[in-house]
C-alpha cells in the first residue's frame, strides 16, 4: 500500500514523511503515514472529522510540540533533513514551514504590523524601506494589497473574515517560507471569500509547497493536484486528485467520496 | 411583655397559620385529585398556601414591632414627663441623667436610687412602661391575627398562593441587596456631613493644596492653616502607587507569565494557590514584618551606603512590603487576562517561528494589556487604602520628600492618628479625619470605576 502513495513529480520531494505515528498520551491519533509533498503540486488532505488529517498537518511544522502529551514517531524530512532531529531548531523550521489556521487569527495589531511581525522577529529586513517593501509584496501575493493599501495602520481584526484569512496568508508569506500548511482555511468563510482564497492558492502554487486540509471535497477537487484520504488515523489512499475523485482504488475512499459516510 | 417575647408569640402564630393553611390546602388538593384528575388540581401546592398565611401573620406584626422598638422609649419618657411626679430640673444633662436612672430603676437594673427624684419617678416609669408594653402586645397580636385570618380566608383551590410567595421571595432578595447599597450611601453621607463641618472651619483650598500638615499645633495655637494635606497625599502615592507598584507590577506580571506559559499543569496546580495565599496573610502581620525586619535592614543599608535622612521608619520599607502583599492581585488579574487571550493568537505567533518569549512579549502581553492594567489599577486602589502596614512601618512625620529612605506618612495613617484616643468630635483636628477619608474614598472609587471599565471592555473584545 505504501508504494501506491508515491506520486510522480518532476522535482524531488520537499517534505517526506515515513511511517509516522502520533500519540496523544496513550491514544494513537496517526498510524504509519508515509507521504511526499513537492513544490509543484498542491496536496489536499481529506477525510471525516477526527480522522487525523489536522494532527498530521501539525506534525509537519512541529506545532504538535505545543500540545502537552503529544508524541511523534517515524521520520519527517524537509529537504532531506529530519525535522524531529534534536539539532533541528523549531524556530527555523517554522520560518521555513508556515501555517494558516482554521479560524483567521490576526494579531490585535495593525495590518502593517501583522505582516511585519515575522520579518522583524527573524531579522529578515534592514530598515523601514525594506520592511515596507516586504509588507507590500506579501500583501500583493496574498491578493489583499488593493483592498488595504490605504489603511495599513488600521487594526487587522477590523477586516472581514475573508480579508483576515488573506492577511494571515500574507503574514505567513512575509517570512518567505518554503512550505505553507493550511488547516481548513476556508471553513469559517462565506463562499465568495472561499473562492478568493482558492484562487490565491492557485497563484501561490509553484512558489511554495502547499498542503491544505479541507472538509470540503469540492474544494479539494478544485485546488489540489494530489489528494490524500485519511480515515481513522491512517492514510487510506494518496494519488492524483482527478483519479481519487473519479476512480478511487479503495472502497473506503469511494464510499467517502460518494457520501456514504463522513 | 418585652418586644422580643411578643415577637416570639407572633412567630408562633405564624407557625400555627402555616400548619393550618397547609392542612386545609392539602385537604382540598386531595379532594380535587379524587374528583377530577390533573385538570381540577389546585393552582398551588399546599405548602405555598402555608407560607402565604404565615407571611401575612408574621410580617406586618414584626414590622410593627420593629418600628415600636424604635419609638416606644420616647413615648414612655413622654408619658412619664406628663405625670405630676415629674418635677425635673430644666438643664439638659441632669434631666437626662435622672430619667436614665429612673428607667434603670424601673427595669430593675439598679438596686437602689442615687437621687430621690429618680426614686420618685421610678413607679411612674414602671407604670408607663407596662401600659405601653400592653398596648404593643395587643396591637401586635391583633395585626398577626388579622393578617393570618385575612390570608386564611383566601386559601381556596384556585387561589394563586405560589405567585404571591414568589413575589415575597423577590422582595426579600431586593431588600437584602438594598441593605449593602444603603449602607454605602449612609457611610458616604456621614463622611460628607462631617467633612462639611470640617470645611466650614478650614478652607478646602488650604486643605487640598496646603504643604504643611500639623493638626496638633493647630488646636493648641488656635490656628487653622496647618491642615495642608499635600504631604499626606504625596506619602500615600509615593508608597502605594509608586514604590509598591515598582515591586508588584514586574513580579506579579512575570509570575503570571511563568504560571500561564511555562509552568506544567502539576507545578501550576500548587504554585498558583500558594501565590494567592499571600493575599490571605493578615495585613498586621505584613505590618510588623515591615516594621521589625525590613525597615531596620533598609536603614542600616542606607547608613552604610551613606544616604542622608535614613530613618528607621521609611517609605521604602512600607512600600516594598505592600508591593509584596499585592503581588497576588496583579498576578491573578494578569493570569486571567493572559489565559483569556485566544490560543489561536499564540499558535499563530509560534507558527511564524517566533520563540516563546517573543510570542509572550509581542502578542500575548499586548493582547492582555487592558486586563493587566485593570488589575494594576485595582491593586493601586487597594494599596492606597491599606492602613496597617503604613501605620506600623511608614511613620507619622508628614514629610514632603522623594527620599525613599526617609519617613513619610499617609492619609490612612493620619486618620488612625486623628481618631484614636480621646477626641472631641467638634474640633477641626478630629473632623479632618473625615475630610481625609472622603478624599481617599473618592480616589479609590474613581480608580475602581476606571479599572472595572477597562476590564469589562477588554472582556468583550474576544467574545
Amino acid at each position: 500500500m505504501i508504494e501506491d502513495h508515491s506520486v510522480k513529480s518532476d522535482r524531488p520531494a520537499k517534505m517526506s514523511a515515513r511511517n509516522v505515528n502520533v500519540f496523544y498520551g496513550q491514544k494513537q491519533a496517526i498510524s504509519g503515514v508515509s507521504i511526499d509533498v513537492d513544490m509543484d503540486n498542491v496536496v489536499a488532505f481529506i477525510g471525516p472529522s477526527g480522522c487525523g488529517k489536522s494532527t498530521f498537518l501539525r506534525t509537519l511544522n512541529r506545532m504538535n510540540d505545543t500540545i502537552a502529551g503529544a508524541r511523534v514517531e517515524g521520520q519527517i524530512t524537509l529537504d532531506g533533513t529530519d525535522i524531529y532531529n534534536p539539532d533541528m531548531d523549531v524556530v527555523q523550521l517554522r520560518a521555513r514551514v508556515g501555517m494558516v489556521f482554521q479560524k483567521p487569527n490576526p494579531f490585535p495589531k495593525s495590518i502593517y504590523e501583522n505582516v511585519a511581525y515575522g520579518p522583524r522577529i527573524h531579522g529578515l529586513v534592514d530598515g523601514k524601506a525594506d520592511l515596507d517593501a516586504v509588507v507590500e509584496q506579501s500583501l500583493r501575493r496574498a491578493g489583499l494589497w488593493d483592498e488595504v493599501k490605504d489603511r495599513l495602520h488600521e487594526s487587522g481584526t477590523a477586516l472581514s473574515g475573508g480579508q483576515q484569512q488573506r492577511l494571515c496568508i500574507a503574514r505567513a508569506i512575509a517570512v518567505d517560507p518554503e512550505v505553507i500548511l493550511m488547516d481548513e482555511p476556508c471553513s469559517a468563510l462565506d463562499p465568495i471569500a472561499t473562492a478568493k482564497i482558492e484562487e490565491l492558492i492557485h497563484e501561490l502554487r509553484g512558489r511554495y509547497a502547499i498542503v491544505i486540509v479541507t472538509h470540503n471535497m469540492q474544494q479539494a477537487a478544485r485546488v489540489s493536484q494530489h489528494t490524500a484520504f485519511f480515515h481513522l488515523g491512517q492514510l487510506v489512499e494518496y494519488g492524483v486528485t482527478s483519479e481519487i475523485f473519479t476512480n478511487p482504488r479503495e472502497v473506503r475512499t469511494k464510499d467517502y467520496i460518494t457520501g456514504r459516510y463522513g | 411583655m418585652s418586644v422580643a417575647a411578643i415577637a416570639f408569640l407572633v412567630i408562633g402564630l405564624g407557625l400555627i397559620g402555616w400548619l393550618s393553611a397547609r392542612t386545609r390546602a392539602a385537604r382540598f388538593a386531595a379532594a380535587a385529585d379524587t374528583a377530577a384528575g390533573a385538570a381540577g388540581r389546585p393552582h398551588s401546592l399546599p405548602f405555598y398556601h402555608g407560607w402565604y398565611v404565615a407571611l401575612w401573620a408574621t410580617v406586618p406584626a414584626l414590622l410593627f414591632l420593629a418600628v415600636w422598638g424604635w419609638t416606644s422609649p420616647a413615648l414612655v419618657t413622654g408619658a412619664v414627663l406628663d405625670t405630676p411626679a415629674a418635677a425635673l430640673p430644666e438643664s439638659g444633662i441632669e434631666r437626662g441623667a435622672l430619667l436614665a436612672e429612673a428607667r434603670a430603676l424601673a427595669q430593675g437594673k439598679l438596686a437602689g436610687a442615687f437621687n430621690d427624684e429618680a426614686a420618685a419617678l421610678a413607679p411612674a416609669y414602671r407604670a408607663a412602661q407596662a401600659r405601653f408594653d400592653g398596648i404593643a402586645t395587643v396591637l401586635a397580636l391583633i395585626l398577626a391575627f388579622a393578617g393570618g385570618a385575612y390570608a386564611f380566608t383566601r386559601v381556596r383551590p384556585d387561589f394563586r398562593a405560589r405567585t404571591r410567595v414568589e413575589r415575597a421571595v423577590m422582595a426579600t432578595l431586593l431588600v437584602a441587596s438594598l441593605i449593602a447599597i444603603l449602607t454605602t450611601v449612609g457611610i458616604v453621607a456621614s463622611l460628607l456631613f462631617e467633612s462639611w463641618r470640617f470645611f466650614s472651619m478650614v478652607s478646602p483650598v488650604d486643605f487640598l493644596f496646603g504643604l504643611r500638615w500639623s493638626p496638633q499645633s493647630a488646636v493648641i495655637a488656635g490656628q487653622t492653616n496647618q491642615f495642608g494635606a499635600i504631604p499626606l497625599f504625596w506619602g500615600t502615592i509615593f508608597i502605594g502607587a509608586i514604590i509598591a507598584m515598582v515591586v508588584a507590577i514586574p513580579l506579579g506580571l512575570m509570575s503570571a507569565v511563568y504560571l500561564t506559559q511555562y509552568a506544567g499543569p502539576r507545578l501550576r496546580a500548587w504554585m498558583k494557590p500558594a501565590l494567592e495565599m499571600l493575599a490571605g496573610v493578615p495585613t498586621v502581620v505584613y505590618g510588623y514584618f515591615a516594621a521589625l525586619t525590613v525597615a531596620p535592614a533598609l536603614r542600616d543599608f542606607a547608613a552604610a551606603v551613606g544616604i542622608p535622612g535614613a530613618s528607621s521608619e521609611s517609605a521604602l520599607a512600607a512600600g516594598v512590603v505592600m508591593g509584596i502583599m499585592i503581588i497576588p492581585f496583579v498576578s491573578s488579574m494578569a493570569d486571567d487576562s493572559i489565559t483569556a487571550v485566544p490560543a489561536a493568537m499564540r499558535d499563530g505567533s509560534l507558527a511564524m517561528g517566533a520563540t516563546q518569549s517573543e510570542t509572550i512579549r509581542k502578542v500575548l502581553i499586548p493582547a492582555a494589556l487592558p486586563g493587566v492594567v485593570g488589575g494594576v489599577l485595582l491593586a493601586v486602589s487597594r494599596a492606597i487604602g491599606e492602613t496597617m502596614i503604613v501605620v506600623m512601618a511608614a511613620g507619622l512625620a508628614a514629610n514632603l520628600t522623594a527620599n525613599p529612605f526617609a519617613s513619610v506618612t499617609t492619609v490612612t495613617t493620619q486618620i488612625v492618628q486623628l481618631l484614636t484616643g480621646d477626641q472631641e468630635f467638634d474640633s477641626a483636628k478630629t473632623l479632618a479625619a473625615f475630610a481625609l477619608g472622603l478624599v481617599l474614598f473618592v480616589i479609590t472609587l474613581l480608580l475602581n470605576i476606571v479599572a472595572l471599565r477597562v476590564v469589562k471592555k477588554y472582556r468583550e473584545a474576544y467574545e
